[in-house]
């Protein structure tokens, strides 16, 4: 059945379809059509689960936390001011291992109080453990929500299915919803190996020194890194079912591409068009769209960058007094290898301001008349 | 259930912990009779079995043995110097006086 | 003679609890009374730590340990998940006072307010003891504790949370001593049989923090209700206010407070003015149950 939907309904479908059992949520633009939509869907029936209408983000995720702790499968969702409030309990959910799923909707932080798009908020989540998937429409959005319980509840890792605000948050697509049946037999009940029983009582969390924490924290990493295959398989499998696969990564026209734009969520659906068109004009370009940022796709960034000749990575987020963390990122990546490309920085679309074909265009080829990159940052759109 | 065990587990290798911090063992190798410094003594002769000592301590180390008498059922509080701490709320709390006294530990 | 309170020990010997500990012993009395089919939401507290380190635990019965400032929302959101499963179990969040009057209020009262059937339950040792004896919303008046050395002590009185919980309208509220057990089980029978948001606040004196010995514990404990410091009470549907130990002849405050090295720098003034707060608290108390 095919509905048209904005980006957060197809977070809602998406938690109704893959029968989320506890809810616990607080309102946050723009945010709040997700929970809005829940909420309703808890109170006529439509889902059999509990809506906690919380008093807090903090709350959300405590509550998220208990609730999964027992067995439920679990969702919630926020964005920017709210996913930073939870940032403490960012971290208990992964120690306790609760493979939450959680919509995060984009917004750049305060102050200035502001509500338009930037990934800051949740790339400033990055060493928490949690995965994270940047969307770039809405199909994708309820498909990865799916996805991200699968692969969350095998590796016991909460995860964050991430979208932009109002650009993919509100914008209406036409989106497939999956048949309850096949989501039932591709995604089964969660059973977790240890749960909250009064019948096979344990603790949770208790006290642990330095003879004890470390292969804990070993484990963590272990499983997160685990998921990168995982994500893959899932994906493939959803394709199989469903009929749209998904990877780690996004690859378009990279065969023979001597120049790649890299860049992530919306900003890579705007990407795509410019590469057509710097294609039109005879530019041997491609894109490469990085979906899964946690765990980062290290592996296979490389192999695609191991046959350019330079590389542009468009960030909307900051690390201030660093640089665009996915440019981070991917720098560290091939560091090591023998001869990476060189790899160019650029910070755009801060606080939510636009950036068309256009702009990405002129950032490539801005970075093609360059020699080399002169500084981590190259600012496109700053009023200077 | 959680397992008694006679020493605290330390997991030797990754291989054989838990993938969270999860309790699988009591606290009973803890014997914190050897926190004592005070060591109170039931005087069974002048012990009514009026179970106060027994309602009153935190640890739990007083038992309540049930046993017959007259074909009727009674308690006899039994202090378990392996966990008793020695805080002395059973002496200070005991209605009776002398039924219960205190030692200095090791005398 | 029989026994006066349940029989069963869920709580096991070894636990890290100093000695004479009052939270020790509100531990002990709640979970005979509430039985094995309970389930517990920890924060920060000393219970973090009394239970044992992991993979141990003393209380046999499942504690979940959470943040400092979510004991009430986790425990809602573990009784949602036992709920959607279809599964009856009495979930409990179990804080100390910082983690209920100060950090935790929050979430506390978020859950009271939506009536999420859960019991709240603040074993009360009147500063932050677990991290050394700081002050917290609960210090009575006049107290020494490490941030308010002996040269300031406490220039505010305990906090009436009491009062806070009641203007929630919740089901049940009361307040416990460790010194009275039947008390303490009839309450938290009580609780057990209703539905929705109950709060129970249980004196629980800490001889370390107190500066105190720990052989006086349910000494203090009971001191604090003769001299009516701490009034036993319960509250129905935030109302109905009912005095459940009627002292008849109050004790003065310096027998309780001369016990413990917490107020040992007290002058007679100091002392007079503490009696003189016992008093007018009494007063405002007696204005709610209406006599």
């Amino acid at each position: 059945m095919r509905k048209v939907m904005i980006g957060n309904h197809a977070l809602s479908y998406g938690a109704k379809i893959s029968r989320a059992q506890v809810i616990p949520a607080y309102p946050i633009t723009p945010q709040t059509e997700v929970v809005e939509l829940l909420s309703e869907m808890c109170a006529n029936g439509e889902m059999d689960a509990k809506f906690i209408k919380v008093e807090s983000e903090h709350s959300a995720m405590t509550a998220s936390i208990g609730a999964s702790a027992t067995g439920a499968r679990v969702f919630t969702a926020t964005s920017a001011q709210g996913l930073a409030l939870m940032h403490e309990v960012l971290h208990w959910a992964v120690g306790a291992r609760t493979p939450i799923v959680m919509g995060n909707i984009n917004r750049a932080m305060a102050p200035p109080w502001t509500i338009w798009t930037e990934q800051t908020d949740s790339l400033a989540q990055r060493d928490t453990g949690w995965m994270q998937l940047y969307a770039q429409n809405s199909q994708e959005v309820l498909d990865s929500v799916i996805q991200a319980y699968k692969v969350a509840e095998a590796v016991q890792i909460p995860a964050m299915v991430i979208l932009a605000a109002f650009v993919l948050s509100h914008t209406s697509e036409a989106v497939e919803l999956p048949e309850q049946g096949k989501v039932d037999e591709f995604l089964p009940p969660y059973e977790p190996e240890y749960r909250i029983d009064p019948a096979n009582p344990h603790a949770f969390g208790g006290l642990t020194g330095p003879d004890g924490y470390f292969e804990l924290r070993y484990q963590i990493q272990k499983a997160i890194e685990d998921a990168l295959p995982k994500w893959d398989e899932v994906g493939a499998e959803f394709g199989e079912v469903f009929g749209r696969k998904y990877g780690l990564i996004e690859t378009y026209k990279v065969e023979d591409a001597k120049n790649l734009i890299i860049s992530s969520a919306t900003l890579a659906s705007t990407a795509r068009t410019a590469v057509d068109t710097l294609r039109e004009k005879g530019e041997k370009v491609g894109l490469l769209r990085i979906r899964i940022f946690r765990p980062f796709p290290s592996a296979q960034i490389r192999s695609i960058l191991s046959s350019v000749d330079r590389a542009v990575v468009v960030d909307r987020n900051i690390s201030f007094g660093a640089s665009g963390i996915f440019y981070q990122e991917v720098k560290a990546a091939v560091y090591n290898e023998k001869n990476p490309p060189p790899i160019f920085g650029v910070i755009a679309g801060i606080g939510g301001r636009d950036v068309t074909k256009k702009d990405i265009i002129d950032i490539y080829e801005d970075i093609m008349r360059m020699d080399e990159p002169k500084s981590d940052i190259i600012w496109k759109g700053v009023r200077l | 259930m959680p397992e008694k065990t006679e020493k605290q587990i330390v997991f030797d290798k990754v291989k054989d912990t838990p993938p969270l911090a999860v309790s699988l063992y009591t606290m009973d190798y803890n014997k914190t009779g050897s926190w004592r410094n005070v060591r109170p003594v039931i005087d069974y002769e002048k012990c009514t079995g009026c179970m106060t000592c027994w309602k009153f301590c935190p640890e739990p180390a007083i038992d309540a043995e049930k046993y017959e008498e007259d074909g009727k059922e009674k308690y006899k509080p039994v202090i378990d110097y392996e966990y008793c701490k020695g805080c002395g709320i059973c002496w200070v709390e005991c209605p009776v006086e002398g039924a219960i006294y205190t030692e200095e530990e090791g005398e | 003679m029989k026994l006066t309170i349940p029989e069963e020990e869920i709580m096991g010997h070894g636990h890290l609890a100093c000695q004479g500990c009052g939270g020790a012993l509100a531990m002990r009395y709640t979970l005979k009374t509430l039985g094995r089919n309970t389930v517990l939401s920890v924060p920060a507290c000393c219970w973090s730590v009394i239970d044992g380190p992991f993979p141990h635990s003393a209380v046999n019965i499942p504690v979940f340990h959470t943040a400092f400032e979510a004991a009430a929302s986790t425990a809602s959101g573990i009784k949602a998940g036992f709920e959607i499963q279809g599964k009856d179990v009495n979930v409990v969040a179990w804080a100390g006072d910082g983690g209920t009057y100060d950090i935790g209020i929050q979430a506390l009262s978020g859950a009271a307010e939506r009536n999420d059937d859960i019991l709240y339950i603040c074993y009360d040792n009147e500063a932050y003891m677990n991290t050394g004896v700081q002050r917290s919303g609960s210090t009575p008046l006049k107290a020494w504790t490490t941030t308010t050395p002996v040269a300031h002590p406490k220039d505010r009185p305990k906090k009436d949370l009491i009062s806070i919980m009641a203007a929630h309208r919740m089901p049940y509220i009361a307040t416990a001593s460790v010194a009275y057990p039947e008390d303490l089980t009839e309450k938290l029978e009580k609780a057990k049989s209703i539905k929705g948001t109950r709060f129970l606040l249980i004196f629980s004196p800490c001889p370390p923090g107190w500066r105190a010995d720990p052989k006086n514990t349910v000494k203090l404990a009971r001191l604090a209700v003769e001299t009516k410091v701490f009034n036993l009470l319960e509250i129905e549907n935030g109302l109905d206010w009912r005095i459940t130990k009627k002292i008849r002849k109050p004790k003065p405050v310096i027998e309780y407070l001369k016990l413990q090295g917490r107020f040992r720098h007290l002058t007679e003034d100091d002392v007079s003015l503490i009696q003189e707060n016992v008093e007018k608290e009494w007063n405002i108390l007696m204005n709610k149950v209406g006599e």
